[in-house]
């Protein structure tokens, strides 16, 4: 009747799932969105902008040493966010990929340590084995804890980072302790052997490719096999999986264990490839970045490489910034508004807003109360 | 709407050239609708043919694409059910809205537009007072959540009449009644029609319709198809007007021996979702090549009794056999493969995954025999998919869309047609046709019988009374987690079960 007098509100309204294009369209439109506030941010805190993006672009992907420093950072970033893709196809969240990290290096030096002479090829083949093993026993606690008493495995992963870390920590500065790192705690420098062959001659190492092998045997893990489809079905319906008779219990230790194994290759690769023996502080938080990988990259294996390059590349950056005396933390300032511009960007890719009369709002949508299903925010398919 | 048109008579509802679309469908197609007072009025239509959309319409909850509502023969706008409460038209939904901790007096005065707060005794008196004027039986003083379902209903009337509505439209509110609870809501809504007011009874079921309306509007796919008074149709005329072709009633059933007891659960005791006892002793027994019906109203321990057969729910006490083997201790995937069959009430969610294809639907219980070593057999899947979509006449637009898009009878058809396909000995089926139309119940029904036929025990969970009568064999009675009683279904007395189902008589036979 008097529709003038209703003032207007806006609403979210669901829509059904747009087609892979526009989904693709407004993450990359988030990045550069991202970056966008974060230059208004940085001009509005007193920093010049055109020298901060300079030094991030000279730092990453501007110059050859820069792309292999921004290869070299995105290696380890690619086995810590498969670690928590995998992970959360089954709606697991595995924060404790920094602590599966640090295990699976620890695992991976007791190997170089006690066979150093061992051929190259056997002894890295053995260190990966290693490192597998660290970061799938530091993963089983919790997945065992998660599946047979139903404890939410957020906080065992995280409180066994700082427990992992420590650990690291301890033995560099005892049994494995350099006796000439002058009081570092820096572990004794591993054989030619134990050192992951560099490609060519750029200061990358074989460990990019053991990170490409790692996202296709995922990819191929969760698209072609029973297990995948497995936890597919695990992931969208608990008790349509229940139902179809798979043991959920067996699944999250499962998954979890590789989750686990995943981050501890990067372990590996890291201290085999890159810092050539065990020392504490060989990740800048790896692990944790690893999650907002893994989230823009939507939990798929094969977005995980491109994504977790260019965070590499905000790594790498981070350290020529400092070189100009500038704060690194701009670097996480840019994770944090990337992370936050893709989940706005999320929300408007399932939702479009919507302008109507106040007065009506609230009641469209009660009678029949017709719950469709929708896939919601879950990957699928990729 | 020729005959028995009653003008424009005061109070009297007027729907013209009702639209209201929503995305993908339009739910009301320029639907005329008038209602006079003095009358019960029935809107019959299958599932989704839009009888709850354009009753939302009238009681202010949607607002119309296009069209006009009249209301006395003023037009009305309403733009909230506020509106059209303060109009006279009061609503009671397939899902009520009772606050569970206050009484049912309470619940009346609830937002009732009353200038006072009476104190206690008073507000009980009136309440009381009006429920004695309509013969509705229900306790003022008594908190919801000690009410069953019907007496539930009965609140949600009385909180209608409070506020003095003029036109009441109930939608489809027998669905959670015995057919007793039934009679005695047909008795009240013909004293409401008496007093001067309109009744609109929204139902999808024959039989109902005849008994109690005056006049009633057909709707078919979003438009009124037509208007006729009872005295003028018969079940048949109304059958075809709601599908749009002819209906049989009755699928045939062949006459057989049963076999041997194939399922059979002893002493199960068991206990709900919040942990209060379900299954109290439940002792049962299907035979090869019979169908044993479970009938019940809603919530009396037949959902836990599928569960615990299927190994989803664990039992306190009691054993569940297949053919003479003890499962009572397996797991779900063994039960599975000592050849049993489960059809659960939640298709999308339990049965199926909504957001899933057909495929990686009809994997979800065929996983092994879809494997090559690790890896998924795509082709086989697919073909043997494909088959089934074909065999069972499953509608859908790919084998790859989700199985959410598809309506809820290919739904259903594909669910049931992944459990038979694995050979069951023994099929246990939750209401599988609720909610599903005409043609997809007979075609469900259809294929439970020839399971039957085949020598298959299956166990057949519903609601619908009327259903177990023509489908089973025998009929268990369910009541508060017990069995009241198994009867025979060919001559088995409607009212005797319907009294078993209220928990009173339990049967000898
Ligand atoms: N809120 C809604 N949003 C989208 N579609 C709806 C909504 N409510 C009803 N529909 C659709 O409109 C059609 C009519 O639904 P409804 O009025 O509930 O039918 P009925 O009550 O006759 O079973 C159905 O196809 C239904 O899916
Ligand atoms: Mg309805």
């Amino acid at each position: 009747m008097s529709a003038t007098t209703a003032a207007l509100r806006p609403r979210l309204v669901k829509r059904l799932l747009p087609s892979r294009a526009t989904r693709l369209a407004v993450r990359i439109g988030a990045v550069a969105a991202a970056f966008v506030a974060a230059a208004l941010f940085l001009l509005l805190a007193g920093n010049p902008i055109g020298p901060v993006f300079s030094a991030l672009w000279s730092g990453s992907f501007g110059s050859a040493y820069g792309q292999a420093q921004t290869i070299l950072a995105a290696i380890p970033l690619v086995f810590t966010s498969l670690a928590v893709a995998i992970a959360f196809r089954m709606l697991l969240w595995n924060i404790g990929a920094e602590g599966q990290f640090y295990f699976g290096a620890f695992g991976a030096a007791a190997v170089a340590y006690a066979w150093p002479e061992w051929p190259g090829p056997l002894l890295l083949t053995a260190m990966v084995l290693g490192g597998m093993l660290g970061g799938a026993l530091w993963a089983l606690v919790p997945g065992a804890l998660r599946a047979y008493l139903g404890v939410n495995e957020i906080v065992p992963t995280l409180l066994l980072n700082y427990v992992a870390i420590l650990w690291v920590d301890y033995l560099v500065n005892t049994a494995w302790r350099d006796p000439e790192s002058l009081g570092f705690p820096l572990g004794v420098p591993f054989s030619a052997q134990a050192t992951l062959p560099q490609l060519g001659d750029t200061a990358v190492h074989a460990g990019a490719i053991i990170a490409v092998i790692a996202a296709l045997v995922i990819a191929v893990i969760l698209r072609k096999t029973i297990w995948g489809y497995k936890i597919k079905v695990i992931g969208e319906n608990r008790r349509a999986a229940r139902y179809a008779g798979f043991s959920i219990t067996r699944n999250i230790v499962g998954v979890m264990l590789l989750s686990g194994a995943l981050a501890g290759v990067g372990g590996m690769v890291e201290v085999s490839g890159t810092v050539h023996r065990i020392q504490a502080d060989i990740s800048p938080g790896f692990g944790y970045t690893g999650i907002i990988v893994a989230t823009l990259a939507r939990f798929s294996p094969l977005l995980i490489l491109p994504v977790a390059l260019l965070f590499g590349a905000l790594i790498t950056g981070g350290v020529e910034l400092q070189t100009i005396g500038l704060p690194s933390d701009i670097v996480l300032m840019l994770q944090g508004t990337i992370l936050f511009f893709a989940l706005a960007g999320e929300l408007l890719v399932h939702y479009r807003i919507e302008w109507r009369r106040q007065a009506q709002t609230g009641s469209e949508g009660e009678p029949g109360a017709a719950g469709r299903a929708h896939p919601g925010a879950m990957p699928s398919g990729t | 709407m020729s005959t028995h048109d009653p003008g424009p008579a005061e109070g009297a509802v007027e729907l013209r050239g009702i639209v209201k679309r929503f995305p993908g469908i339009v739910a009301n197609d320029n639907v005329d609708f008038s209602v006079a007072r003095g009358e019960v009025h029935a809107l019959l239509g299958e599932n989704g043919a839009g009888k709850t959309t354009l009753m939302s319409i009238l009681s202010g909850a949607y607002r119309p694409d296009a069209g006009t509502v009249s209301v006395g023969g003023r037009t009305m706008s309403f733009r909230s059910p506020k509106q059209a409460i303060e109009a006279g038209i009061g609503m009671v939904h397939q899902h009520f809205r009772l606050v569970q901790p206050l009484s049912v007096a309470e619940n009346v005065l609830l937002g009732a537009p009353s200038t006072f707060r009476l104190a206690g005794n008073a507000t009980e008196d009136r309440v009381a007072e009006l429920a004695e004027a309509y013969g509705i039986r229900v306790n003022p003083s008594a908190k919801i959540w000690q009410l069953s379902v019907g007496e539930q209903q009965r609140v949600e009337i009385l909180k209608a009449l409070f506020r003095e509505a003029s036109v009441l439209i109930l939608d489809e509110p027998t669905a959670v009644l015995t057919p007793q609870e039934a009679t005695h809501l047909f008795s009240i809504m013909r004293r409401i029609a008496s007093e001067d007011r309109a009744v609109i009874f929204i139902s999808h079921k024959l039989d109902e319709v005849m008994a109690v309306a005056d006049r009633v509007t057909v709707l078919r796919a979003g438009r009124g198809v037509a208007t006729l008074t009872i005295g003028e149709s018969d079940k048949a005329n109304l059958a075809r007007l709601m599908v749009g072709r002819e209906v049989m009633f009755r699928v045939a059933r062949s006459d057989h021996d049963a076999g041997a007891p194939r399922l059979t659960v002893k002493g199960l005791i068991a206990t709900g979702d919040l942990g209060l006892p379900a299954l109290r002793d439940v002792t049962l027994e299907v035979r090869a090549g019979e169908i044993l019906g479970v009938a019940g109203v809603a919530g009396n321990g037949q959902r836990e009794l599928t569960e615990v057969i299927a190994g989803l729910r664990p039992a306190i006490s009691g054993t569940v056999a297949i053919g003479g083997r003890d499962l009572s201790a397996s797991t779900p995937a063994e039960r599975i493969s000592a050849g049993l069959g489960y059809v659960p009430e939640d298709r999308l969610g339990t049965g199926l995954i909504p957001s899933l294809g057909c495929i990686d639907n009809v994997m979800l219980k065929r996983t092994d025999e879809f494997a090559r070593g690790f890896f998924i057999n795509k082709q086989a899947a697919e073909a043997a998919t494909s088959e089934l979509v074909d065999r069972f006449d499953v509608k859908t637009s790919s084998l790859h869309s989700p199985v959410s898009l598809m309506s809820g009878g290919n739904i259903q058809k594909l669910l049931l047609a992944r459990e038979l396909s694995a050979g069951p000995g023994a099929l246990v089926v939750a209401q599988p046709t609720a909610g599903l139309d005409v043609g997809a119940t007979e075609a469900i029904r259809r294929l439970l019988l020839e399971q039957r036929d085949a020598g298959v025990a299956v166990l057949l969970v519903s609601e619908d009374l009327d259903e177990l009568l023509s489908l089973c064999d025998r009929i268990a009675v369910m009541y508060e987690g017990k069995v009241m009683g198994v009867v025979g279904a060919a001559g088995a007395d409607r009212e005797q079960i319907g009294l078993m189902m209220a928990g009173t008589a339990s049967d000898p036979a």
